[in-house]
């Protein structure tokens, strides 16, 4: 007849451990079950990512033979980081080369506000001639029908490689016909003038550090 | 800062989190029959998100890059653990507050809006202050919406609707309403 | 009776006590990801692989998980499987990942998963957990594929990206759009409730001879 009294006060006390030891173990079953799944997943993932990188380079770049990937550390452009260095926190530009080793030019990414959202691109540039060679999007939510016209519209997208830089966004029939000329796309001028600026920015940083890649080539 | 003032702003109206990413749709259901629960539904969401976006931010500079298996698991029992915290906290503070949010406090752990915001942030790769201005712009969008939304159906309810449509369906189709109206805030920032 | 069950535990969740249109769960996937019937069929498979596994561990391990941390053991079951079909997709169809979103990850803190967990994976056995989970996960891709469906057909023109009216077909762009998953999600709500109202009308109406025989035997 004693006992259940003391049953009653007993459990809060026990338990606590066993919480511990159950969400321990169950916390630990996880774990291991997900660094096998990691671990069987991630060569796929990794690779995915990879083809569609070299995917977009060869598309902005005109088919490189190779390419080189290069860090932006210290406003240097560089292959090999000091040791210690993260190069995942680093922002990479890609050198591509033909058939014959001959350089073809620098594949960078870039990004811009657009009208929903930010619009990611890459684009190739060639330093020998201060053009363009190729413009890709790789990520947008423009609306469909107008905005998205940024990477459906053929015309649009070819302007990109051949016009000079920096980029100079005109409404269709208004331009003066120089070679730095973009004729946007009518109803989606936002989103056209996104593409330019992304460019644009990122050349006005960078365009030292790639003419003057030219440089060090010949080492 | 005028990319933080984007962030915001852009997060708040053009892509607001429940009428264009749609997260939060199960309080936004079940809450917005009445503009101050609403209010305080927001509000607790907003000190939520802003608390967890430090913490994202902290997990993914210190901690994750080591295990990103592990990330989704982590943010969940951070924020479970933020919302437990803030709870007993304003408890401690402010008895008359913790009374006032009731049930919705311990809501805000399975509200898919601070998952989002979280994953969001995540594959944004948002720094501290980004992410921060994310946070309140998220929450101030979720707020918005609801307090929209409660004001709706609170004048609705002298209206003589078809029972078949009162409910989740009404809420649903005023939904589609606002939102369509919301993406006429799409490239107010943006002209250069 | 007995054998009556089984089939119960599945078919139920079809139709009376579907997750999305009668529960009134799972909502955020339901609009987000039905903007194409791919997509739509993709979360479908995903969810159903972490319902059904969630379900079968939980009701396995009910016995040695304590009421205090329930909640917690859950979710982290939840969360460990669905961290294993997010990588699964990235690795096997990377171009509807990336399509989907966050929504993969959003699966841990969709309702209809920790719902079923508390309401039924942790009181009954394995088999009738499984059958529940499998039949939800069934319901839950029903819907799914009906958005995907009309959203796709009437937004884009295309049914798995083959064209339905041809080339001179002029999309209503909105049903892809935020807006149209709003109101294909309420017209559909409200359609299955005028058809839910007028079954229990009919099934109301036998009570008439009822009336009329207390009427007589009076």
């Amino acid at each position: 007849m004693s006992a259940p009294p003391a049953a009653e006060h007993a459990p809060p006390r026990v338990p606590a451990a066993r919480l511990l030891t159950t969400l321990g173990t169950g916390g630990a079953l996880a774990g291991a079950l997900l660094v096998f799944a990691y671990q069987a997943t991630q060569p796929t993932i990794l690779a995915n990512k990879r083809k569609e990188l070299a995917q977009a380079i060869a598309e902005v770049l005109r088919a490189p033979q190779r390419y080189d990937t290069l860090y932006v550390y210290r406003n240097v452009l560089q292959r090999e980081l000091p040791p210690g260095v993260d190069p995942r926190g680093l922002e990479r530009v890609y050198l591509g080369y033909g058939a014959n080793g001959e350089r073809i030019g620098f594949a960078v990414e870039s990004n811009a506000a657009g009208f929903q959202d930010r619009i990611g691109l890459i684009f190739g540039y060639d330093p020998a001639t201060g053009r363009l060679l190729g413009m890709k999007v790789l990520q947008s939510t423009e609306t469909p029908g107008l905005g998205d016209k940024i990477y459906k519209d053929t015309a649009f997208v070819g302007q990109f490689s051949r016009v000079a830089v920096p980029l100079r966004g005109v409404k269709r029939g208004a331009g003066r016909g120089d070679s730095a000329e973009v004729d946007m796309i009518t109803g989606a001028t936002i989103s056209s003038r996104a593409v330019i600026r992304a460019i644009n920015d990122a050349l006005a940083r960078l365009r030292p550090l790639l003419d003057g890649y030219r440089a060090e080539a010949s080492r | 800062m005028g990319d933080l003032f984007w962030i915001l702003f852009s997060t708040m109206v053009v892509n607001n989190f429940t009428l264009a990413l749609f997260l939060g749709l199960c309080p936004f259901m079940g809450v917005s029959n009445r503009v101050d629960t609403a209010l305080r539904m927001g509000a607790a969401n907003i000190f939520v998100m802003t608390l967890t976006a430090v913490a994202v931010w902290a997990l993914n500079t210190f901690v994750l890059a080591h295990a990103p298996y592990l990330r989704l698991i982590a943010f969940i029992v951070v924020i479970a653990s933020l919302v437990q915290i803030v709870e007993m906290v304003i408890k401690k503070v402010s008895p008359a507050l913790f009374r006032a949010l009731g049930i919705y406090l311990p809501l805000i752990t399975t509200n898919c809006a601070i998952l989002g915001l979280a994953i969001f942030q995540t594959t944004r790769g948002y720094g501290l202050l980004q992410g921060l201005f994310f946070a309140i712009g998220g929450g101030l969008g979720l707020l918005l919406a609801l307090v929209l939304m409660a004001s709706i159906r609170e004048a609705l309810e002298t209206a003589d609707l078809p029972d078949v449509v009162k409910g989740t369906a009404l809420v649903l189709l005023i939904s589609g309403s606002l939102s369509l109206a919301f993406m006429g805030f799409a490239g107010l920032l943006s002209a250069s | 009776m007995k054998a009556a069950r089984p089939a119960d535990d599945f078919l139920r969740c079809l139709w009376q006590e579907n997750p999305v249109l009668v529960q009134v769960l799972g909502l955020c996937p339901t609009l987000a990801v039905t903007n194409t019937v791919a997509n739509a069929v993709a979360m479908g498979i995903a969810v159903a692989f972490v319902l059904i596994f969630s379900s079968l561990f939980v009701s396995s391990l009910k016995r040695y998980i304590p009421n205090e941390v329930r909640i917690s053991a859950y979710i982290m079951i939840i969360a460990t499987f669905v961290t294993i079909a997010d990588m699964t997709l990235q690795a096997t169809q990377p171009a509807i990942h990336k399509a989907m979103g966050p929504f993969v990850p959003l699966i841990v803190v969709n309702c209809i998963i920790l719902g079923r967990q508390e309401a039924f994976a942790s009181r009954n056995p394995v088999w009738r957990s499984v059958l529940d989970a499998a039949g939800n996960s069934v319901g839950f891709t029903i819907v799914l594929l009906i958005m995907g469906g009309v959203r796709e057909v009437l937004g884009s023109g295309t049914f798995l990206g083959y064209s339905v009216f041809g080339p001179h077909y002029e999309p209503w762009v909105v049903m892809i759009l935020p807006p149209g998953g709003f109101f294909t999600l309420g017209s559909l709500v409200l359609v299955v409730n005028v058809v839910r109202r007028r079954r229990a009308e009919r099934a109301a109406v036998p009570a008439l001879p009822v009336r009329s025989e207390t009427k007589e035997a009076a």
